[in-house]
């Protein structure tokens, strides 16, 4: 069986400090040389819900979670509530003490849906109402459970900080949850320190008070229960530098780093992170003495003037690009057309997430595919690349640029939540590769006696750009159709021509785009069975099918990611020789699929899906597969894995 | 070589109704671009949809004609990356003060540097007809069936709770006026409207050209009409705010000002203070070398192609080993 690692988690209520036990804990990991896969899972909420981090680790690369707790640190009654079934057996429950007399479904967070599913459970296994009925239920499951006494211990902090008020510190039962954690594993609590020096960094005050914390939990862990838990984390020499990120992250240094120059936004989830990490660090380093960067980042009115000041910004020449989910990128369309009617080389980075409408404004999704391929009111050339992994955001994000100005076009980065929110251990990214295309600008030596057209008609269907106040460039633009001047024409034969040029760039794309960056393709060439998909499925279906590999079965992975333009032959190709092909996406009806099917005529023989929002995990996606390798499955499976 | 306004003149056939006001606007702002000595290729004018938005085809300066509503966040957008451009937006009433407004008052907490001319004339011309944001109530002029259900607003006192920093009104037919009051917003320090009453002889027949000029209000004493229009430098008004102090005080008397409508209709500056930092001086506090090396004039990369970023600041953040 595959190699699970070991599978933690934190939850409590939004604002008691979940991220950042998290991001300790992740970190902490990393400094031991092992690496993390982390998701995020929170309500649209600021304080109070649930909310709680799967962390996976491993002594080798992880990019997905699996079904897995094998250590669940609740801050709260309710975090056992929501998880406890996905504890495993010889796993551990690290709850408060103080908590076990708490009336189950009295739990005012828990909502009535949840409650009366749950009450049935309890029902069913004879359980009685309070949080110490369903301990004991657990235990006879062999389930560790470690009641700590969260209150003594933080007593014990304010006692030797001389701190009067306990209010005052009981944010820290995380870093309470933490000590324990680690504690029971045994591990390098130097690590630990290390880690929160680096997380509270710049509040030295903090620092001693968490570290003392961490101290007195670990202690605690290490003289009352470490005999009773199994699992050892160890600690592992590597030799080379990496780092722990999230997909917001990630776009954000690829977008500077392809010379981002003007970011738009509006604030909405899960995009507004990035712009302002961005914001964070406006003012950039670069490799060249005496030469100054910095980016400017912009909270607009709405996504409507988030996608025209972008647009307007990259008219003058700044590479700009703006970020949103669904319901902004609504907003965007008319934007859109404009850009994509006078070939503005404008970036958008869509974060997906639950839809329709506000839907699951916190939850992960691929619902809009389609959308993004289709938004906008008439026919125009547009790319739509889809990342599948946090470090394809990276280059994903400086690729974006590139095509937007090779091509002058809106060019539209499909990322989705799970990749926003997730944090991930990667070897530094490798940036000699990268490059900058800014396509073919006139400057004013060039525009000397010329007579320039904005959009002369070419072979290309690319036009010489000229930027806004270059001497000798004076230049129209017109959300109109328009001549080769940019002044409005409804001429028939114009029309004809200008659609023509316009919509030539799309095979200009084709031609030019090397087909590396287009797909990827894992597992065994020629397979019997095909698996398709796009975005972050990718990190599970991979390790679905190493494990399916080694059991023999003959399989393959395409993961598209340019999905518009579709490099319709290459799939064709690849597609026609398989026997089945499984259709693996985060929607409800298998967009990918039904491209796929349009453009190629192949139609998908199975499918995969998930609409829960939450992410596929490795052990569902395998299971998944399995039924379909093995001839059980019906047409179309979904999962439905994730509190 | 002294720039004339026919240097501002492209060949494109100039399609607006016979005695429309825009042309008046066309010629006042070709005059003011010239005698301001611009270069073509320094200007940007940005325009909305409708009669208004087609003015940049007709000036040989670099022209961008967006979507509905849209002027002033292409116009900001633009300007955010290149300051050292002289734009100025260009959008009707039913562009700006309709389907726009929430970008007019948003771009008044900022106050960048540009000039925003609102062509108004109550309707929206070319869709035949209907009532603008700035027809009066009950008012029932030529295509609409029903008399406007609608209270007008006032772009003035809109302008000035926004924020903007230069605020006037103007005539589409006092071409001289009008071009001065054009040459001063861009020469302001800040973000500037002009408001530019402006008949529209096909669709408009009650705030027509004679009706500002007052044809049916003759004078029985001189026998000429009596005009709706007064220039407010007339009426020794000043308009200019000299210390913060003043400030709140002039803009309230502005807005006064401003309410005045009927048969004595106030144009000329109403408010002005150049106290007030623009949006490129707060961006140049965050970031000291902006003005110099803009976005748009940054060198992203070397001569190979390679990024010039140097992003190890980032990644030194998030190293674990």
């Amino acid at each position: 069986m595959m190699d699970k690692g070991f599978n933690w988690m934190a939850g409590g209520p939004q604002g008691s400090g979940v991220d950042t036990a998290a991001n300790i804990f992740g970190r902490a990991c990393g400094y031991g040389g092992l690496y993390v896969y982390g998701r995020r899972e929170y309500h649209s909420n600021i304080k109070g819900l649930h909310s709680y981090f799967h962390l996976r680790v491993s002594s080798s690369e992880v990019s997905a979670n699996v079904n897995d707790v094998d250590m669940l640190a609740a801050f709260d009654a309710e975090t056992v509530v929501r998880h406890i079934a996905e504890i495993v057996p010889e796993g551990g429950i690290i709850v408060d003490q103080n908590q076990l007399d708490i009336k189950i479904l009295e739990i005012p967070t828990l909502p009535l849906e949840f409650k009366s599913i749950f009450q049935e459970f309890l029902k069913e296994n004879g359980i009685g109402d309070s949080l110490a009925d369903l301990l004991e239920h657990a235990k006879k499951k062999d389930i560790h459970v470690f009641e700590v006494p969260y209150m003594e211990l933080l007593k014990q902090i304010a006692n030797k900080l001389g701190i009067e008020k306990l209010s005052k510190i009981t944010r820290m039962i995380n870093v309470l949850t933490i000590g324990v954690s680690f504690g029971l594993l045994g591990y390098n609590i130097g690590l630990v320190e290390k880690a929160i020096k680096d997380v509270f960094g710049e509040k030295p005050k903090i620092v001693e008070m968490n570290l003392l914390a961490l101290e007195i939990a670990y202690d605690h862990a290490k003289n009352n229960f470490s005999k009773d838990f199994n699992y050892r984390l160890p600690e592992i020499a590597v030799n080379e530098e990496r780092i722990f990120l999230s997909g917001n992250q990630a776009v954000a240094i690829g977008k500077v780093l392809g010379g981002c120059r003007v970011q738009t936004y509006y604030p909405i989830t899960p995009a507004a992170d990035e712009s302002e990490y961005i914001e964070a660090h406006e003012i950039l380093s670069t490799k060249v003495p005496g030469i100054e960067a910095g980016v400017v980042v912009f909270q607009t009115e709405d996504e409507i003037a988030a996608i025209n000041m972008a647009s307007g910004a990259a008219l003058a020449g700044a590479r700009a690009s703006t970020s949103t989910s669904g319901p902004g990128f609504s907003l965007m369309v008319e934007g859109l057309s404009w850009a994509g009617n006078n070939e503005v080389p404008v970036v958008i980075t869509y974060y997906q997430r639950g839809a329709p409408s506000t839907g699951l404004p916190t939850r992960h999704g691929q619902d809009d595919l389609r959308f993004a391929v289709h938004a906008g009111h008439g026919e125009f050339p547009r790319i739509v690349l889809a990342s599948g992994d946090i470090r394809e955001c990276f280059y994903d994000a400086v690729n974006a640029f590139n095509y937007a100005e090779r091509f002058q076009l809106p060019v539209i980065h499909l990322i989705d939540k799970a990749l926003a929110n997730s944090s991930q251990t990667f070897p530094v990214f490798e940036i000699s590769g990268v490059k900058i295309y800014r396509g073919e600008i006139f400057d004013e030596k060039m525009l000397e006696g010329r007579e320039y057209k904005r959009f002369a008609f070419t072979e290309s269907g690319v036009s010489p750009r000229v930027l806004l106040g270059t001497r000798n460039g004076v230049h129209w633009y017109a959300g109109d159709e328009h001549n080769e001047y940019g002044h409005i024409s409804e001429e028939s034969h114009n029309r004809t021509r200008m659609m023509d040029k316009r919509m030539k760039k799309l095979e200009t794309v084709e031609r030019e785009v090397p087909i590396t960056e287009k797909l990827n393709f894992f597992g065994e060439a020629n397979a019997k069975n095909i698996i398709v998909s796009w975005g972050s499925p990718k990190g599970a279906i991979i390790e679905a099918l190493n494990e399916l590999s080694k059991e023999a079965f003959s399989l393959g992975f395409l993961q598209i990611r340019m999905v518009h333009p579709l490099p319709r032959e290459p799939i064709q190709e690849i597609l026609q020789k398989a026997e089945r092909i499984i259709d693996v996406e985060m929607n409800y009806s298998g967009q990918i699929g039904g491209i796929i099917m349009e453009e190629t005529g192949i139609p998908m023989d199975f499918q995969i899906l998930k609409y829960n929002g939450r992410p596929m995990t490795t052990t569902e996606v395998y299971n998944a597969l399995k039924l379909v390798l093995t001839g059980k499955a019906p047409k179309r499976q979904v999962l439905t894995y994730g509190a | 070589m002294a720039l004339k306004w026919q240097d501002f003149k492209t060949d494109v056939f100039v399609d607006w109704c016979p005695g429309c006001g825009n042309f008046g606007i066309l010629a006042a702002l070709q005059m003011a671009l010239a005698e301001l000595g611009l270069e073509p290729h320094r200007v940007v004018l940005v325009s909305g949809i409708g009669c208004s938005g087609k003015v940049p085809h007709f000036v040989k300066a670099n022209g961008v004609h967006v979507l509905h509503g849209r002027t002033l966040p292409f116009a900001q957008g633009i300007k955010i990356a290149n300051p050292d451009l002289e734009v100025i937006a260009i959008g009707g009433d039913g562009d700006g003060l309709g389907i726009g407004i929430g970008h007019l008052v948003n771009a008044g907490r900022r106050n960048m540097d540009i000039t925003y001319m609102i062509h108004d004339n109550g309707v929206y011309g070319l869709t035949k007809g209907q009532a603008s944001p700035t027809l009066k109530l009950g008012l029932k002029v030529k295509a609409i069936p029903r008399p406007n259900i609608n209270e007008a607003i006032n772009p003035l006192t809109i302008a000035l709770a926004a924020g903007y920093t230069f605020v006037a009104r103007a005539y589409a037919y006092d071409t001289k006026h009008l071009k001065e009051i054009i040459k001063q917003a861009i020469q302001h320090k800040g973000l500037a409207l002009i408001d530019i009453l402006q008949p529209c002889p096909t669709y408009n027949d009650i705030n027509t050209k004679e009706w500002y000029a007052g044809e049916d209000r003759i004078d029985p004493k001189t026998g000429k009409p009596t005009p709706r229009l007064y220039k407010l430098e007339e009426v020794s008004y000043d308009p200019v705010v000299r210390n913060l102090d003043e400030d709140f005080g002039k803009k309230i008397v502005a807005m006064e000002k401003a309410r005045e409508c009927g048969d004595k209709i106030p144009i000329g500056v109403f408010y002005k203070n150049e106290l007030i930092p623009t949006f490129q001086e707060r961006i140049t506090q965050r970031i000291p070398f902006y003005i110099e090396n803009p976005p748009a004039k940054q060198k992203i990369c070397d001569e190979s192609s390679s990024p010039i970023t140097d992003v190890d600041v980032f990644f030194k953040e998030l190293k674990v080993t």
